[in-house]
């Protein structure tokens, strides 16, 4: 027996709804908690409220008058961008070589990326520390670009690797018969349609960079090479914690992530099942 | 322009897997040669071999007087044409056909007009500005032809170009892909594993089984004249129906199981080499279309008479094709059926439409004695003179 056809705004109640709503509010909470108290005054920064009573930008303004905001937002951008340009720039060369060419030990270095790209970075902390206090790299830049390079660098090379190994050989071929140069084949043959390969590779080590804590708290404590997450988090003095600052700075941080998910949407999903499905 | 003489050539990789044992082939000026065999006979690694997509590991291979063994492919003035057609996804039909053109740093309208000549050719005028993904199975294969033929190779190679596409469509494009071929006039080797694609494209055509040449021929030539058990159980569909036989003394007949045919003393002139397996164990191949069903006033003689228990009969409008049993033991080439054939057990035979043939009942064949084919029971080879 059929069930009767709904009609009107009825018909969009039903489990599945029911249970996506409550995963996207479940997922969003604290995300709109953030955005909204970030609107509240001082006096309301304490309450629950879902509208903010008198909405008012005081929180940015002092964001950026107070503390010197726009600094780290430069050097998040400054170390993020190199980061992930020579992240790109590495794992490209080697995802193509990994995924295509004819090697001996193709496995047992993929298998020591992936152990690489899972070690916990606590725990190389305290050495690299002394390390970068030797050679003079403490409150620079490079002291982040180079340790974000290296431990972004194999998850990259894993998810273009997938991806390279998603598109014919028979096109590099053919390109090889035409009379194509490698570096031509990858660049124009190989590259283009890897594209979506490389921009997930992107937006994961751009993400991991801007989000990246604990080096640049243990190997920058100038001001002037603090990274927005570290900057943040010392708002505020000894006795009080300006919450609604943070709440608003923490927004502007957000910003360019969800740009950059928004724009590449759909080549991060086809990214990061490129391997799986065309195997 | 020019020929390609294969002369011994061997293929060996480095696990040691021979996968071409000494291959000799000439294909002449504007001859479309198909190789043709089951998967894994190396077919397609000569293909490639001659692409030089895959090193040779012995023996030369010619083109015109050139030996070309070590030249890289973008040297050997080829083209190819791929299963898939490994179109390039990100560029327009012009963009793909033109991308060879662009390489040689051609101006652009000659590149323009080539590619606007092949599109034509093709029929590919109106979609010249559309991405591969826009375009039907048939329309992305005559892209990968117009990739080909732009560049006015001497040499032109495809590798199964028709297995990606439906079987209508395959029969269509059968016909152009020969077509355009006498278009351009260029040696082609076509690589395949469907024996009707083979008959009806090629204008030879070379078997191949286990990494060895089997035969090489004019298609009719190897339908009628197959030199071994495996030639004639590939060549053909239904394919030819071969029965454990013996010969008796004088060859004046064979025995099927319990039935004995009568051969003619014709046969005997044709088949000389026959007289020394008189008493002998032999192989006898008879193609379906050689048993039509006995009617009245059948010619054929009561002695050349074969009855067959029916197992099954399907109906084609032109012809029934009446699968039966005898209780003569059918021989299989291995590798030469697929795997249905095998299965189905018994022979074939092509009758006339309107036969009375059912199914659990029996039926009488006239052997038609001239169409025989005779193999050695042991080596396979055919009994010819």
């Amino acid at each position: 027996m059929r069930s009767p056809v709904r009609k009107g705004w009825h018909r969009y109640i039903n489990g599945i709804t029911v249970a996506t709503t409550l995963t996207v509010l479940f997922v969003t909470l604290p995300i709109l908690f953030m955005l909204v108290s970030s609107f509240k005054g001082t006096a309301g920064i304490g309450s629950a409220a879902i509208y903010p009573k008198d909405p008012s930008l005081i929180n940015y303004n002092t964001a950026f008058s107070q503390y010197t905001f726009a600094r780290y937002i430069l050097n998040s951008v400054i170390v993020s961008v190199t980061s992930t340009a020579l992240v790109l720039a590495l794992a490209t060369p080697a995802g193509y070589a990994l995924g295509r060419l004819p090697m001996r030990g193709k496995m047992p270095l993929l298998v020591a990326l992936l152990m690489i790209s899972v070690f916990p970075a606590i725990a190389v902390i305290a050495p690299m520390f002394l390390l970068m206090r030797q050679i003079g790299w403490t409150n620079s830049y490079q002291a982040l670009v180079v340790p974000y390079t290296a431990f972004n660098l194999p998850f990259s090379i894993w998810i273009i690797r997938n991806y390279m190994m998603g598109i014919p050989k028979e096109m590099e071929e053919t390109a090889r018969i035409d009379g194509a140069s490698p570096i031509r084949t990858l660049v124009s043959i190989i590259l283009p349609p890897a594209r979506p390969g490389l921009f997930t590779a992107g937006i994961f080590t751009f993400t991991a960079c801007w989000t990246e804590f604990l080096m640049s708290l243990s190997f920058n404590s100038d001001n002037n090479f603090r990274t927005i997450p570290v900057g943040i988090a010392l708002f505020g003095g000894q006795y009080q914690i300006p919450y609604g600052t943070i709440f608003a700075a923490s927004c502007v941080a957000a910003i360019p992530i969800a740009i950059l998910v928004f724009i590449f949407r759909r080549s991060v999903v086809s990214g990061l099942t490129a391997g799986a499905v065309k195997g | 322009m020019s020929t390609v003489e294969l002369d011994q050539v061997r293929k060996i990789y480095p696990n040691g897997y021979e996968a071409v044992h000494g291959i000799d082939l000439d294909i002449a000026e504007g001859e479309l040669m198909v190789l043709v065999g089951p998967s894994g006979c190396g077919k397609t690694t000569v293909l490639r071999m001659i692409a030089g997509l895959e090193s040779i590991t012995g023996g030369q291979l010619r083109f015109g007087d050139k030996v070309v063994n070590d030249l890289s492919p973008k040297d050997r003035d080829i083209a190819m044409v791929f299963q898939n057609y490994a179109l390039y996804p990100h560029m327009t039909v012009a963009g793909n056909i033109g991308f060879a053109l662009r390489l040689r740093n051609l101006p652009k309208d000659e590149i323009d007009r080539k590619v606007k000549e092949a599109g034509k050719i093709l029929g590919l005028t109106e979609w010249l500005d559309r991405k591969p993904a826009q375009l039907s199975g048939g329309q992305r294969q005559r892209v990968a032809m117009g990739r080909a033929i732009v560049r006015n190779p001497s040499v032109f190679l495809m590798d199964e170009p028709l297995s990606n596409l439906d079987a209508k469509l395959r029969v269509q494009m059968r016909a152009q892909v020969s077509q355009i071929q006498r278009t351009v006039g260029v040696a082609t080797v076509y690589v395949t594993h469907d024996q009707t694609e083979a008959m009806t494209m090629g204008d030879r055509v070379a078997v191949m089984r286990a990494g060895r040449l089997q035969q090489c021929g004019p298609p009719q030539h190897l339908y009628d004249h197959p030199d071994n058990l495996f030639v004639a159980a590939f060549i053909g569909s239904p394919a030819m129906n071969l029965f454990e036989a013996t010969l008796t003394e004088g060859c004046r007949s064979v025995r099927l199981g319990s039935q004995e045919v009568a051969l003619g003393d014709e046969l005997r002139v044709t088949h000389p080499a026959l007289a020394a397996y008189g008493g002998k164990k032999v192989v006898v191949g008879v193609r379906p279309e050689s048993l039509p069903a006995v009617h009245d006033g059948s010619p054929a003689t009561a002695d050349t008479r074969l009855v067959g228990d029916v197992t099954l009969v399907e109906a084609l409008g032109s012809e029934l094709q009446v699968h039966f049993n005898i209780d003569a033991k059918r021989v299989y080439a291995e590798e030469a059926m697929d795997e249905d054939e095998i299965a189905a057990g018994g022979g074939v035979a092509r009758v006339a439409p309107h036969t009375a043939a059912v199914a659990g009942e029996r039926l009488t064949f006239a052997v038609d004695t001239a169409a025989l084919h005779f193999f050695d029971a042991d080596s396979g080879a055919a009994i010819w003179n």
